[in-house]
């Protein structure tokens, strides 16, 4: 369901032409669960961009569910973010402005929701996350872990089929980690793509499939299925 | 994304740094206050000076000797003075049926004195029909009789201040004045008016044209006020005064004729200029406040990098980042223009307090004028800024904090 052939992707540092991605070729089935590891600068988090359509890749293809998403307009493209991915990030990226239920609520904001239907989902979705009685907090009054359980809600209500994940407990102390990983786990037990960078080899080994990236290329695909 | 969740979103954005939010609003309120009082101070202006024409009549056409147009040809060799306009040609005027009342008017300055009282004032001589052309209303007494123009009477009629200056409280009626070396009976005592345009009507001393004439030793008029029948009669009015002094001067067109709408026309032309000019001056203020939208804009899109990252990431087009940040400056400049429109009203009113006899009031459709300059404003300048929110990359957004 998830296709990449012969990407390519260069960053202009100043002077230098960085080559963060080297005709990578990557593909991932519905329901697997995949760490990226890599030392920093080996284009994991640039190959979890293109993934995630929030970079565009100087060569190669695409394809997701069938979609060739290299062709799509700005507008396709987000359409296609909307339905299908959902992002956690390792600093949370919650608005600050915005309480937990506010902040979950808004890709059901985005998609034009209707208000009644959006505030049952958002309910129903904390509940399921254990942040339930944090609905009115804003950002600023929940632990790290908690806010990481409001990013994944965030993630999840739109019912994606992949979740990608970058660091998602780099900046989470070990107990609020494991929880967080757990709760990323269980959604890829119930058939939700897990893809998921980290360079905490911990981490990695509980994944099914292991890839190892340095240099901007695929070193090491430990576990493939297909 | 529904029109009310923008408005939700964008207002809690703009909400969401306060010192930002009051800058903003007060150099937007500043701006849009500047441009209402100053368009409404011309348009009142405009209003009082258009009120006091009124007031100075109707229908209303003013002939003075001279002529104010050229028609072109060789001037003349020698130079050439208009003839005068006299009371005969007063006289001719009063046979058109066009015409009903005519004015004749002298005018000059004389030592007025009771006893011992003496002043300098303004003397008018002139006929009957004076009240009602100059729509004057009587106080003591009665106006000039009417009469041959050609016999004057030792008679005047004072205005109100007048009669206060020179008899104090003491009954003014029937009692004799000096103007000059002429002694006159005062038969009538104006009822205060004010002053129109200028002109201060208690401080006048009317007299009759002839008597003028032989006072002042002059034979020539001032200029002669004429009111026409009806509005519609104002033109035929005009045309017929043209042929009969010209018939009287020797086929001379040598007078000029003012009709009060076209003096009115002038007025309401230059008064307009000057609002639109003064209003132009202060939209640069708009401008200003427009600027500084689009810096704070500017700002607080590279304040939230991350977050126009993530909600690209979260499924936002392009299009509907934009359309968040031009909400977000549409509203915080509308924000300011409904304070500008209060602090114009307020200012409006202190201005009206002090200067009552101004008439002073904010012109009806300033705060049409006011939300529609704000608006644009708001929109034009936030367009860079909303540009450049969602071109942005969300990737390099999102990788830092």
């Amino acid at each position: 369901m998830i296709r990449l052939q012969h990407i390519e992707r260069f960053f202009q540092v100043g002077e230098e032409k960085v080559h963060a991605l080297r005709d990578v070729d990557f593909s991932a089935a519905k329901g697997e669960y995949i760490a990226i590891m890599g030392p920093s600068g080996s284009g994991k988090s640039t190959l979890l961009n293109i993934v995630g359509l929030l970079d565009r890749p100087d060569g190669g293809t695409y394809e997701l569910d069938n979609i060739m998403t290299t062709t799509l307009n700005d507008k396709q493209q987000a359409d296609v973010r909307r339905h299908k991915i959902g992002f956690v990030f390792q600093f949370f990226h919650l608005v600050p402005r915005l309480t937990a239920e506010q902040n979950v609520e808004l890709p059901l904001v985005l998609a034009g929701v209707e208000k009644a239907e959006r505030k049952g989902r958002v309910q129903e979705t904390l509940q399921a996350f254990g942040i339930g009685d944090r609905a009115r907090h804003r950002p600023d009054q929940l632990s790290g872990g908690q806010r990481q359980r409001v990013a994944i809600a965030r993630a999840t209500i739109m019912k994606p089929t992949v979740i990608l994940a970058d660091e998602p407990t780099g900046n989470l102390d070990r107990a609020s980690g494991n929880d967080v990983i757990e709760i990323i786990e269980d959604l890829n037990s119930r058939g939700i793509t897990l893809i998921m960078v980290t360079h905490d080899p911990e981490l990695g080994d509980r994944a099914k499939r292991r890839i190892k990236m340095v240099d901007g290329r695929i070193e090491e695909d430990i576990g493939k299925q297909i | 994304m529904r029109a009310r969740d923008i408005g939700i979103f964008s207002l809690q954005a703009a909400t969401a740094s306060r010192s930002r939010t009051i800058l903003t609003l007060f150099a937007m309120a500043i701006g849009v206050s500047s441009v209402i009082l100053l368009i409404s101070l011309g348009d009142s202006g405009r209003r009082y000076v258009i009120d006091q024409f009124a007031s100075l009549g109707t229908n209303l056409l003013i002939v003075i000797p001279g002529r104010s147009e050229t028609t072109g040809g060789p001037p003349p060799l020698l130079g050439e003075t208009p003839r005068d306009l006299t009371l005969d040609d007063a006289m001719a005027l009063s046979q058109s049926t066009a015409i009903r009342r005519v004015a004749p008017i002298i005018a000059g300055s004389a030592p007025v004195s009771v006893r011992q009282l003496e002043r300098e004032m303004i003397i008018m001589g002139s006929s009957a029909d004076f009240l009602e052309v100059r729509r004057l209303t009587m106080g003591q007494g009665t106006f000039l009789p009417h009469g041959d123009l050609d016999r004057g009477g030792n008679v005047c009629v004072i205005g109100s201040k007048g009669k206060k200056e020179l008899f104090g409280n003491q009954q003014a009626l029937g009692k004799w004045l000096r103007i000059g070396d002429r002694r006159f009976r005062v038969i009538g005592v104006l009822a205060d008016t004010g002053v129109s345009l200028g002109e201060d009507m208690g401080e006048l001393v009317i007299i009759p044209v002839a008597t003028a004439q032989a006072l002042f030793n002059r034979v020539s008029l001032f200029r002669i006020v004429v009111e026409a029948v009806s509005e519609d009669a104002v033109e035929r009015a005009k045309v017929s005064i043209l042929s009969i002094i010209r018939a009287r001067h020797e086929g001379e067109d040598d007078i000029t004729v003012i009709t009060q709408d076209a003096v009115l026309a002038t007025f309401d032309r230059i008064f307009r200029a000057l609002t639109l000019t003064v209003g132009g001056i202060a939209a640069i203020s708009l401008v200003v406040a427009g600027i500084m939208i689009m810096n704070i804009m500017l700002v607080a899109i590279s304040n939230r990098r991350s977050e126009i990252g993530l909600l690209k990431a979260l499924g936002a087009q392009q299009s509907q980042i934009m359309g968040l940040f031009l909400t977000e400056s549409a509203l915080l400049s509308s924000a300011g223009a409904f304070l500008g429109f209060i602090l114009a009203f307020v200012a409006m009113e202190l201005l009206a307090g002090f200067f009552p006899e101004y008439n002073l009031a904010l012109a009806p459709w300033s705060p049409f004028v006011a939300s529609g300059l704000a608006l644009g404003t708001g929109i034009i300048f936030g367009v860079l800024p909303a540009r450049r929110a969602s071109m942005q990359e969300p990737a390099l957004a999102l990788s830092r904090r």
